[in-house]
């Protein structure tokens, strides 16, 4: 259905990067990989680089210093992999609308798009709202039609940065089981959360970051029953880190 | 009495008053048209790239808007008449030549306008098309089809400033009877003479196509918040 040449993006390795505006750093040396599996989840307070670190994984940005690979190569050519903003943008057009735009950026034929919508509408529960502005859906569908829009791509790699900030508790699971739904067919899930308990139910490992620095990388239940550093102890606590 | 005579002359549609709304009409629509080539690409470049000196071109776009219908239509008379650098062409004193006084006239509001609402829809969309990997030529075409209807009311308002304008269109058309005499410039005229129903008449009827033209805006803009969002 996807006409480009599926090019193979994981392991995603970042080796030594350093990431800066102007004099101001925003990563710090991280040395990272990202590899197929349970779901990478990214927790930490604010300004602590997590959607950093999902943008260059996506190739939206440059580091700074040190590199980003994918699957040992550094191009940020066509691509499988998608991401999810924390405030996506709705395209000025229907549900449906900007899912077929996302097919068609994708490389999907046009006589293959209607279908392939419906279907990633119907995936993400919007079968219903194929026709309604996407802009009149409210924050839960939005984001629900930025996961369909997402899908699109046919990633093997899909990154999200907070996306059930702001939703009403029936929305956060809605999301959650789709995120469930989209790992279990083998797409491997990145993720930056505020949300510990939302760590704890869909991580495979957790990275844990504080200004700038990964602080500690490990599987979900070791992270948070013997947290290495004193940092990661005092967030899990829910203690202020400044 | 005088408004009854307009009236009628509006009503019955007076070959002379009929004779005078097409010219202008044919001229404003045209200069229109013309402006919207020149002006939507215009706006879509300064919205789209960097390069030095951009600001200072939109600056320059912008207070072009304000240009004064007069001076324009002197430059513009300057340039057609016969010992100017166009002048071999004959083009002074025709409908041509009123037409590109009016696209110099709007060309910078649809630019200004368009840059104005591309840019807006480039910053909200920057992020989303760039993580699709969509290209130069499809994310120009994606902010001009989203931004069409911001586009279409840029059109209007040009349309709005150039059937409404008087003096280039008297300076360079010379307001000569059955050949270049536009609403406007037959209002002035037909003033001066004492001969108030023309006048009102046209008056009528160009106060009728302004508050068209502006509730197609309206509703251009009701159209767009009802089917996008």
């Amino acid at each position: 259905m996807i006409m480009r040449a599926p090019l193979a993006d994981l392991p995603i390795v970042f080796a030594d990067v350093h990431f800066a505006v102007g004099a101001v750093t925003i990563l710090d040396r991280v040395s990272l990989t990202f590899a197929a599996g349970a779901p990478t989840v990214l927790i930490g307070p604010n300004g602590a680089g997590k959607t950093t670190v999902l943008r260059l994984a996506m190739g939206l940005l440059a580091p700074t210093a040190g590199s980003v690979t994918w699957a040992g190569r550094d191009d940020v050519g066509p691509n499988r992999r998608a991401i999810m903003f924390q405030r996506p943008t709705m395209l000025r057009r229907s549900a449906a609308g900007n899912v077929r735009y996302a097919l068609a950026a994708a490389g999907c034929a046009r006589a293959d798009r209607a279908a392939r919508a419906a279907e990633l509408l119907d995936l993400v529960g919007l079968a219903p709202l194929t026709g309604r502005p996407a802009r009149r859906l409210s924050g839960g569908e939005q984001q629900r039609l930025a996961l369909a829009r997402a899908l699109a791509r046919d990633p093997e790699l899909l990154l999200l940065d907070e996306p059930t900030a702001s939703l009403d508790p029936a929305a956060v699971k809605g999301i959650e089981d789709l995120i469930r739904t989209i790992a279990a067919r083998g797409i491997k899930v990145v993720m930056a959360t505020h949300d510990l308990g939302q760590a704890r139910r869909l991580a495979g490992d957790i990275v844990f970051m504080h200004r700038g620095r990964l602080v500690e990388h490990a599987n979900v239940e070791a992270f948070f029953a013997a947290p290495q550093t004193a940092d990661a102890a005092k967030f899990i606590r829910g203690e202020l880190l400044v | 009495m005088t408004e009854t005579s307009a009236l009628t002359l509006v009503l019955s549609a007076d070959p002379t008053l009929m004779a005078i709304v097409r010219l202008s009409l044919l001229v404003s629509l045209t200069a229109v048209a013309c402006s919207a080539v020149i002006g939507v690409p215009l706006g879509a470049l300064l919205a789209l790239t960097r390069f030095p000196g951009r600001q200072a071109a939109i600056v320059v776009v912008n207070a072009m808007m304000g240009l004064p219908p007069v001076v324009v239509g002197l430059a513009i008379f300057l340039l057609l008449s016969r010992s100017g650098p166009l002048g071999a062409l004959g083009l002074l004193f025709t409908p041509l030549a009123m037409i590109i006084a009016q696209t110099v006239l709007i060309t910078p509001i649809i630019a200004a306008l368009a840059r104005q609402s591309i840019e807006d829809l480039w910053l909200e969309y920057r992020d989303e098309l760039a993580a699709m990997n969509v290209g130069p030529l499809r994310r120009i075409a994606t902010l001009i089809r989203d931004a069409r209807f911001s586009l279409v009311t840029a059109l209007l308002a040009g349309f709005g400033r150039a059937a409404a304008e008087v003096g280039a269109v008297m300076i360079v058309g010379g307001n000569i009877d059955g050949f270049t005499r536009t609403m406007t410039t037959a209002i002035a005229l037909e003033t001066s003479k004492g001969d108030l129903p023309l006048a009102m008449g046209l008056g009528l009827v160009l106060i009728t196509i302004v508050i068209i033209v502006n509730a197609l805006a309206w509703g251009l803009r009701r159209a767009d918040e009802r089917l996008a969002g």
